[in-house]
């Protein structure tokens, strides 16, 4: 679905991604980690149109994306779900909606996806005439994701649903991430808690500043030994 | 069919008001001064509602409107009296002349941010005045004198009508929306495919275009249009409206362009110290309520209707 040759990726003359590949496949939970300024976020930002590689391709359902500009990314359907949350915090929940349907005209299809997000977040349906700065990070990062939904995504990019969470409230999110994609949406997640996105994940890649050092099937990288002992804590 | 009727019924409303005013003017109740204080603040009013949906709305930092207004009072002022045109040919070429240089010079600007963004607009209002300065078919230093006035409150009072309804308008589309979220967040508003520098243009273009008639209606009021009026202190008197009122509220720029127009006129005068009273509000105004009198709040007819209690609040909640 998603097939990333080669890209390279600079902040000025800083060299972020070196060659990065990478691939999702439709129907998976795709996981990149990696510690703190690996790249993580920079590839989910290239892909999204945020940022353009210098070099190498980025293909999304047989088209190339690379340069293409982000509006135009959305519409070709993939969707982000950017870090920190970043709603709209002056605008209520339901507004934060109808824009995450920005790019759609069918009202009736909005109607239905926006009953769709609240079934899967009801915290949402309680407070969807509050306004979105005053919901807790939890709800937040429900919201960023009910919105990231809204543009009936085939691909969703989503950038540490996790940061800031309480452990029990991370629980949750993921086990949303896992519903999402069992209901047909293809994720590509990059986390921090390398843990928690093992756990949900069919594959996963390994990053180390702005290289891939390892990737594979996520169960068999949560039981390597060099995995455990560089994010899992031994 | 709520919607509607609430329109019509502001529609009556402006219509009343305006009547109202009108005929006072007319039996000389209100006199020169007082009316030339109205006439101002309609001008005001249209600066200022303007300049919001650029600064407040959008979230565009921009202190150049005085420049954008200087080519609305001086290509308007081209039109009738070079040109022997009508007054409204003047007032729609100057939007239009406004509105095409706000959408030129928003197109490489609007790409910088904040601080930046501020200095450039600052930079571009003053470019405008000194290159009007350097025209002699236009009166150069001097101005452009012998303007026909052709302004009077009925042109100016609905022109006000007309911006707000626009503007008010505009903010609850699919396009103001997209302002709004801007302002907002940009990243998300560009994550949710938002095209952001199309809306930030086209917010500055319209903004533009209404300082545009507003100086079209000031130099054909005051007979002359002279570089003076549209230095950066004219631009500062426009944002401090729009920021006293509330970034994001019209009528809190309404309120504040009556309030400040009748401070102005109370100490006409003083005029050294309008500003010092100015900048003495402005810091007031931030110590206490930094978010402006209506913050992002706009006065609707169900305030009225709560004002007035009882069974007109179940009608006005229903909508």
């Amino acid at each position: 679905m998603l097939k990333i040759e080669n890209i390279d990726v600079y902040y000025g003359a800083i060299h972020a991604l070196k060659g990065i590949s990478a691939e999702v496949n439709e129907g998976e939970i795709v996981t990149l980690i990696g510690a703190n300024g690996a790249g993580k976020s920079t590839i989910l930002r290239t892909i999204s149109g945020l940022l353009k590689p210098k070099a190498g391709q980025i293909n999304f359902e047989g088209k190339s994306i690379a340069g293409v500009v982000a509006q135009d990314i959305v519409k070709l359907g993939i969707s982000q779900v950017p870090e920190g949350r970043r709603v709209f915090a002056n605008m209520s929940v339901l507004e934060n909606l109808e824009l995450g349907a920005y790019i759609r005209n069918d009202k009736k299809g909005i109607q239905e996806d926006m009953e769709n997000v609240f079934v899967k977040f009801p915290r949402l349906a309680e407070r969807r005439s509050q306004l979105a700065g005053t919901l807790s990070g939890g709800e937040q990062q429900m919201l960023a994701m009910g919105r990231a939904l809204m543009s009936r995504p085939r691909l969703l990019l989503l950038d540490e649903p996790s940061m800031g969470l309480a452990p029990l409230l991370v629980k949750e999110i993921f086990s949303i991430i896992k519903e999402i994609n069992a209901s047909g949406t293809t994720v590509l997640l990059v986390e921090q808690n390398a843990h928690m996105a093992l756990s949900i994940a069919h594959r996963a890649y390994v990053l180390e500043t702005g290289r891939i050092t390892l990737s594979g099937d996520a169960k068999e990288l949560a039981a390597s030994e060099e995995i455990r002992k560089a994010y899992l804590g031994g | 069919m709520g919607k509607n009727k609430k329109e019509l019924l502001s529609l009556v409303a402006c219509i009343a008001l305006y009547a109202v005013v009108q005929s006072l003017i007319m039996l000389d109740v209100i006199g020169p001064f007082w009316e030339l204080n109205l006439i101002l603040i309609c001008i005001n009013v249209i600066l200022a509602v303007s300049l919001n949906l650029i600064n407040g709305f959008t979230g565009q930092f921009s202190i150049g409107h005085a420049g954008f207004m200087a080519v609305g009072a001086y290509l308007g002022a081209v039109l009738t009296v070079k040109l022997q045109l009508p007054f409204i040919v003047a007032i729609l070429g100057g939007a239009a002349a406004a509105g095409f240089l706000g959408f030129v010079i928003g197109l490489p600007t609007l790409r910088l941010d904040g601080d930046y963004l501020a200095i450039a607009t600052l930079g571009l209002g003053e470019i405008i005045r000194i290159t009007i300065l350097n025209i002699p078919y236009v009166g150069g230093a001097s101005g452009f004198m012998g303007i026909p006035r052709y302004s009077n409150f009925t042109w100016v009072f609905f022109a006000t009508v007309f911006t707000v309804f626009f503007i008010r308008n505009f903010i609850n589309s699919t396009h103001g929306r997209a302002c709004i979220s801007i302002r907002e967040n940009q990243i998300a508003a560009e994550a949710m495919g938002i095209d952001t520098t199309k809306y930030k243009v086209m917010a500055f273009t319209i903004g533009a275009a209404f300082a545009g008639i507003a100086g079209t209606l000031f130099s054909h009021y005051f007979y002359i249009a002279h570089p003076a009026s549209f230095t950066f202190m004219k631009s500062f008197d426009i944002l401090t409206i729009v920021v006293l009122g509330g970034l994001g509220s019209i009528s809190g720029s309404i309120t504040a362009a009556i309030l400040l127009t009748f401070v102005s006129a109370a100490l006409a005068s003083y005029p050294e110290w309008r500003m010092i009273i100015y900048s003495l509000m402005l810091i007031v105004l931030m110590l206490y309520r930094p978010q402006g009198l209506f913050g992002n709040k706009e006065i609707s007819l169900k305030i009225f209707g709560r004002l007035m209690g009882g069974n007109k609040r179940g009608n006005t909640q229903g909508n």
